[in-house]
């Protein structure tokens, strides 16, 4: 089981003192929980990626190659990089460089992001954004996987005899997640390549996923890549603790209350019954937390959501630490209870393994 | 998804939405006469709930901030979008449908009500307001691809009674009125029911894991 944070990388005004962060202050910010992310003992930081205000990660793999060069053991991930957007050939070339710098430790999120604008400033429309995430994506695939790639189709420039480089470390491509919240082409997609399947469930009742990733499952088998149980599922989850419940709920509300996203809307208390978001002890996080696989089934990957809202970063360091003593207690829980014909959390060198495994098995047959 | 039951099994259900601020409100008033007078045309056992939005105002603006309804107007949805037929009534503000009725509206899924047996009704202070049923009300329903019957019943002050004897006659056409809208809703109903046994299956809302396309697909439409 892999856990991590995840961050969208907003500016935000901490609602207590009426002070934001300069870019250059969150961008900062955001590698020092990177760091402090893999010395409390978590395997994984994402990065979201953005291209307008007030968010700052455009640059998704300049940051992680940063990072990768400040840790040793954490994965360095997106959440998510945009699929539509972005050239298929670029994002090849470009995870591809850093899984080299980063000696395999490397995954990536895809997703197609929901800011109108953003698209025709990369000459796309979001009405294409299904078509556009699945063209790309098949493009992707081929590029980690083919030396040579003859391709033409809708949205880029046709490509001919061409090799993107560097190859991907060891020969094997970068794992990737699919994010999606609503879209069961998201789904299938992941399904169909045998990708994992990423639901970020931070925002919404548990009932609307709990259909999304059994869809996911049920596709997943479909395809041939395993049993329903061994799909490969990550989730979301968003908490803040102090060792008191009700420090954590009195200090925490200011900023739930001014939140983007849900803030000016329903009550803390509200949203805490309604979705995934704990606010509490760190027992009560744990307790929460463990919920998810009962209602999604045995999973790989467990991101937070830390440092959102205006938090300032010595509050998110501190709510680090305390994740490093829940983080154990659920590792042990849910790898005890996850049965062992259902897969730990991909990293390069289980890919490596499996892939060798494949070529083994590939000359046997020979 | 269970068989159908025969017609004669099925319990029709109505579902009344009003809109009124005040309480007791005119437009609660007017939205049990016209849920009487429908039932009353529809057979025995037909069953009428009441959504007061006034209940499931803060909701509704946190289904528009969050995305999702929290329980209590989840199943207020589900009780107007499950239902045989709507009866929607709101109060007149500023020449429209208040702001509460639009945004109920706004957080239903847009084809949610698509097909269903709709009477629209309002209440204002004069019969200056009437139109406005016609010139907002209906095309909202429209957009949604509802059925509208051809009444809309629009009450003013001076129709729930009035010191003036030569005024005395409007509660009586609005009575007429309710009556006459209670029986096309009625009849719309029926009708649709009897095409749904006859003919389709019953409406649901989309499905989107029941009509995926399978990836191959996908990657050929592209």
């Amino acid at each position: 089981m892999q856990f991590g944070v995840f961050t969208v990388g907003d500016v935000t005004t901490d609602p207590t003192t009426g002070r934001a962060p300069t870019e250059h202050e969150r961008i900062k910010a955001m590698v020092a929980i990177g760091r402090k992310a893999e010395e409390v003992g978590l395997d994984v930081f994402a990065t979201g990626e953005h291209h307008n205000p007030p968010f700052v990660p455009s640059s998704p793999t300049t940051m992680l190659g940063y990072l990768a060069a400040q840790t040793s053991r954490l994965i360095l991930s997106t959440a998510t990089t945009l699929i539509t957007t972005s050239d298929p050939v670029k994002i090849a070339e470009d995870f591809a460089m850093l899984q080299h710098l980063a000696d395999g430790r490397v995954d990536l999120m895809l997703g197609r992001g929901n800011t109108g604008p953003v698209y025709p400033w990369f000459g796309q429309d979001i009405r294409k954004g299904i078509e556009l995430a699945i063209e790309n994506y098949h493009l992707l695939h081929r590029l980690w996987r083919e030396d040579v790639v003859d391709w033409e189709g809708q949205f880029r420039t046709p490509l001919q005899g061409f090799t993107s480089t560097p190859r991907p470390l060891d020969g094997v491509p970068p794992f990737v997640w699919h994010g999606s919240i609503r879209s069961p082409e998201i789904a299938e997609q992941a399904a169909y390549y045998g990708d994992g399947f990423f639901a970020n469930h931070i925002f919404w009742p548990t009932d609307h996923f709990q259909r999304l990733i059994s869809f996911y499952r049920e596709r997943y088998a479909h395809y041939g890549h395993g049993t329903p149980e061994q799909a490969i599922v990550g989730l979301g989850g968003q908490v803040f603790m102090r060792k008191n419940s009700q420090d954590a709920v009195r200090e925490f509300r200011p900023y739930f209350d001014n939140a983007p996203v849900y803030g000016h809307g329903p009550s803390l208390e509200e949203f805490t019954a309604q979705t995934p978001l704990t606010v509490g002890s760190p027992q009560e996080v744990i307790d929460k937390t463990l919920t998810f696989r009962e209602h999604f089934g045995d999973y790989q990957r467990q991101l937070f959501l830390m440092d959102h809202a205006g938090l300032p970063l010595s509050t998110v360091l501190e709510q680090l630490d305390l994740l490093g003593e829940v983080v154990p207690v659920l590792r042990q829980e849910l790898d005890a209870k996850r049965p062992a014909d259902v897969p730990d959390g991909p990293t390069h060198e289980s890919l490596v393994a499996a892939s060798l495994a494949d070529a083994e098995l590939e000359a046997a047959a020979r | 998804m269970s068989p159908m039951s025969p017609m004669s099994e099925q319990t029709r259900t109505v579902a009344v939405v009003t809109a009124g601020l005040s309480q007791p409100s005119s437009t609660r008033l007017l939205a049990d006469q016209l849920a009487a007078a429908t039932a009353r045309q529809l057979p025995a056992g037909t069953e009428v709930v009441t959504i007061e939005l006034r209940d499931l105002a803060h909701d509704i603006v946190n289904n528009l901030l969050t995305g999702f309804p929290a329980p209590a107007l989840r199943q207020a949805i589900e009780q107007v979008t499950g239902a045989d037929a709507v009866i929607a009534v709101t109060p007149l503000y500023s020449g429209s449908y208040n702001g509460l009725f639009k945004s109920f509206f706004d957080v239903l899924d847009h084809d949610s009500l698509t097909g269903k047996p709709v009477l629209i009704a309002a209440t204002g202070g004069t019969a200056r307001h009437s139109l406005a049923l016609e010139h907002a009300i209906r095309p909202l329903f429209s957009y949604l691809r509802a059925v509208t019957v051809p009444t809309a019943v629009f009450a003013a002050t001076d129709d729930w009674g009035t010191a003036s004897r030569t005024e005395a006659a409007a509660g009586s056409e609005l009575t007429a009125r309710i009556e006459r809208a209670g029986g096309e809703l009625a009849a719309l109903v029926t009708q649709r029911l009897t095409q749904r046994v006859t003919q389709r299956p019953p409406a649901t809302a989309a499905d989107p894991y029941a009509s995926f396309t399978p990836f191959d697909q996908l990657l050929r439409a592209r």
